[in-house]
């Protein structure tokens, strides 16, 4: 069926969007409320705070205010506590893309063997199941211990969360590759090396591509994670940093860069992936 | 008399518990086609990846131009029975797979002319850089045609090529199919389900007896002129001869070669039968209700 429509999704996403934003203002309204301590103690600790009416909840103008801060100054300095947004993503994104980068050296060509060869599919499938349901952050402490570097070890971290989905996609799309297609290529005497990269590869490449996507996901996951533990820079320190300064607006527009760019990296992937998806 | 091009001597496949094919013995002489007929599990695509080099025998030998089969090899091509094209190359590229295989010091324009010149003979000139998926069941077929010939074997295995073709293509196809092999005097061993396709294309049918323990019961020399055509060859007499005794043969006769109650032959020789020259055959004629029903089911095949 036609969509005849199409402005009708677009205009319930804005409607949502309007309906959560208004909700969320008078929810977070200030109300003039009576004093009710001690005035000296008012005066002690400042009227606002005493009155009650100051809540920590920032209310949607307060944060649009605030996103367009950072939006328009992502990347200042101002000494190792207070850096740009843009800044802290930065790092957040160069962690996963070398976490990830390097399980996906290691978890392809580790997969298209166990996939390609039954016996090591059995030997290693124990250690495998084993590993993978291990949170990521479990390894943090041994990490620290053994890296000796806060830095390389949230990498590691991020490198241990990525190789699961990427190594078991391999293996499983490598094993699963149709019989036909291998048997093609032996009746035209092609090589085993240019079986792997011409027939096995391609066959096996959209189901790689779902666990690459699947890595990415968990990873940016991960790294907020991560960064609120070993600190320094990065998003999640961002976070935690803000919310020691308890500044919850700050806490919310993070919020949003980390969806976005879960998002867009998401999207990537999927771009990537539609591109090797053939069509049987 | 001289070997024969292609020989298989004493082939068994075992499975444990179960054996599906013994003592199969045949030769094929080059030039020669030759089609297989026999009920499903008699181990007539077994045969084939045998001779392929895709599957091994238990037991027995099969020796091609003087020296014996091992693993698969570019002077054996393969239409297999699902196309079984690469869906990511397009359909030139999945023959010039092939031929780069086969001529790995070609130029890349070599390998292009030489595998649009194969997808030519097969009419697709016009889809050579279609993808599979936005093919026909016929064309996908014929790509696999060109890829076999394309490399030039010495000899052609198809597995039931046209099976998942509907009749219309299926005739096409067959047609075109007949006018490469007579062109090109290639030596062709084919699994066939359809008895019609097996009298027009072949020389001759070997007929396997149902499994386990299955064997070549009779080989039928098709004695038709080689100039045959789907629209004229049933107004030949030796036709309905010929497609009475392979019906006959499977609706009534493949199950007596195993059991208690065996027929017995000789499995080295199995009988060489010209059912299209036996008159007798003809003064006989079947009954009609008879002759008709096996010929209905025999469709089915």
């Amino acid at each position: 069926m036609k969509d005849d429509r199409p402005w009708l999704a677009p205009f319930l996403s804005m409607l949502f969007l309007v309906v959560f934003l208004g909700l969320w203002h008078l929810a977070t309204l200030k109300t003039e409320r009576e004093v009710i301590v001690d005035p000296e103690y008012a005066a002690l600790i400042g009227a606002a705070a005493a009155t009650g009416g100051q809540s920590a909840m920032p209310g949607p103008a307060e944060v649009g205010a605030k996103l367009w801060e950072h939006i328009s100054d992502p990347f200042y300095d101002n000494g190792t506590n207070d850096k740009g947004i843009g800044t802290q993503l930065a790092h957040s994104i160069a962690r996963v893309a070398i976490g990830f980068g390097l399980a996906a050296l290691v978890a392809v060509p580790l997969g298209f063997l166990i996939g390609m060869s039954p016996l090591v599919y059995k030997a290693l499938d124990p250690f495998i199941q084993i590993l993978k349901p291990i949170s990521p952050l479990a390894w943090m402490p041994l990490a620290l211990y053994t890296i000796k570097d806060s830095n390389v070890s949230a990498v590691f971290v991020i490198f241990v969360c990525s190789l699961w989905p990427m190594l078991i996609n391999t293996a499983f799309g490598v094993a699963s590759v149709r019989r036909d297609w291998v048997n093609v290529a032996r009746t035209l005497e092609v090589s085993r090396l240019r079986t792997a990269f011409q027939v096995i590869l391609p066959a096996a490449a959209p189901t790689i591509m779902t666990g690459m996507r699947i890595s990415v996901g968990i990873a940016w996951l991960v790294i907020v994670a991560a960064e609120m533990l070993v600190g320094g820079t990065g998003i999640g320190y961002f976070v935690w940093n803000e919310w020691n300064n308890l500044s919850i607006a700050n806490i919310i527009t993070a919020i949003l860069f980390i969806g976005v760019i879960g998002m867009l990296l998401d999207l990537t992937l999927a771009r990537l992936a539609r591109a090797v998806t053939y069509r049987e | 008399m001289s070997q024969p091009f292609l020989k298989v001597e004493g082939l068994a496949k075992n499975y444990p518990g179960v054996t599906v094919f013994e003592d199969i013995h045949f030769g094929i002489d080059k030039g020669e086609f030759a089609c297989i007929i026999g009920h499903s599990g008699c181990g007539k695509t077994t045969i084939l990846n045998v001779l392929a080099g895709l599957d091994e025998a238990s037991d027995g030998v099969v020796i091609m131009d003087g020296r014996e089969i091992s693993g698969a090899s570019l002077d054996r091509g393969v239409v297999f029975q699902g196309h079984a094209l690469l869906p990511w190359l397009s359909a030139l590229d999945n023959v010039a797979f092939g031929v780069r295989s086969r001529w790995p010091g070609w130029s890349r324009k070599e390998v292009v002319e030489h595998s649009a010149k194969y997808l030519e003979m097969v009419g697709l000139d016009g889809a050579m850089h279609k993808k599979p998926a936005e093919l026909s069941g016929g064309m996908k077929q014929r790509v696999g045609i060109a890829r076999a010939f394309a490399i030039q074997p010495k000899m052609l295995l198809l597995d039931e090529p046209f099976g998942a073709l509907d009749a219309l293509t299926r005739g096409t196809i067959q047609d075109e199919l007949l006018a490469i092999v007579q062109a090109t005097k290639q030596t062709v061993f084919m699994i066939t389900h359809d008895v019609d396709e097996a009298i027009l294309l072949a020389d001759k049918i070997l007929l396997m007896s149902n499994g386990p323990f299955a064997r070549i019961a009779e080989i039928v020399q098709v004695t038709m002129p080689r100039e045959r055509t789907r629209s004229t060859m049933h107004h030949d007499p030796q036709y309905y001869r010929i497609r009475n005794h392979l019906v006959d043969f499977l609706v009534n006769r493949s199950q007596d070669y195993a059991g208690e109650n065996a027929i017995t032959h000789d499995a080295k020789h199995p009988p060489v039968v010209t059912p299209g020259l036996d008159q007798s055959a003809e003064v006989v004629e079947l009954p009609r209700q008879t002759s008709r029903a096996p010929a209905e089911k025999a469709r089915a095949y």
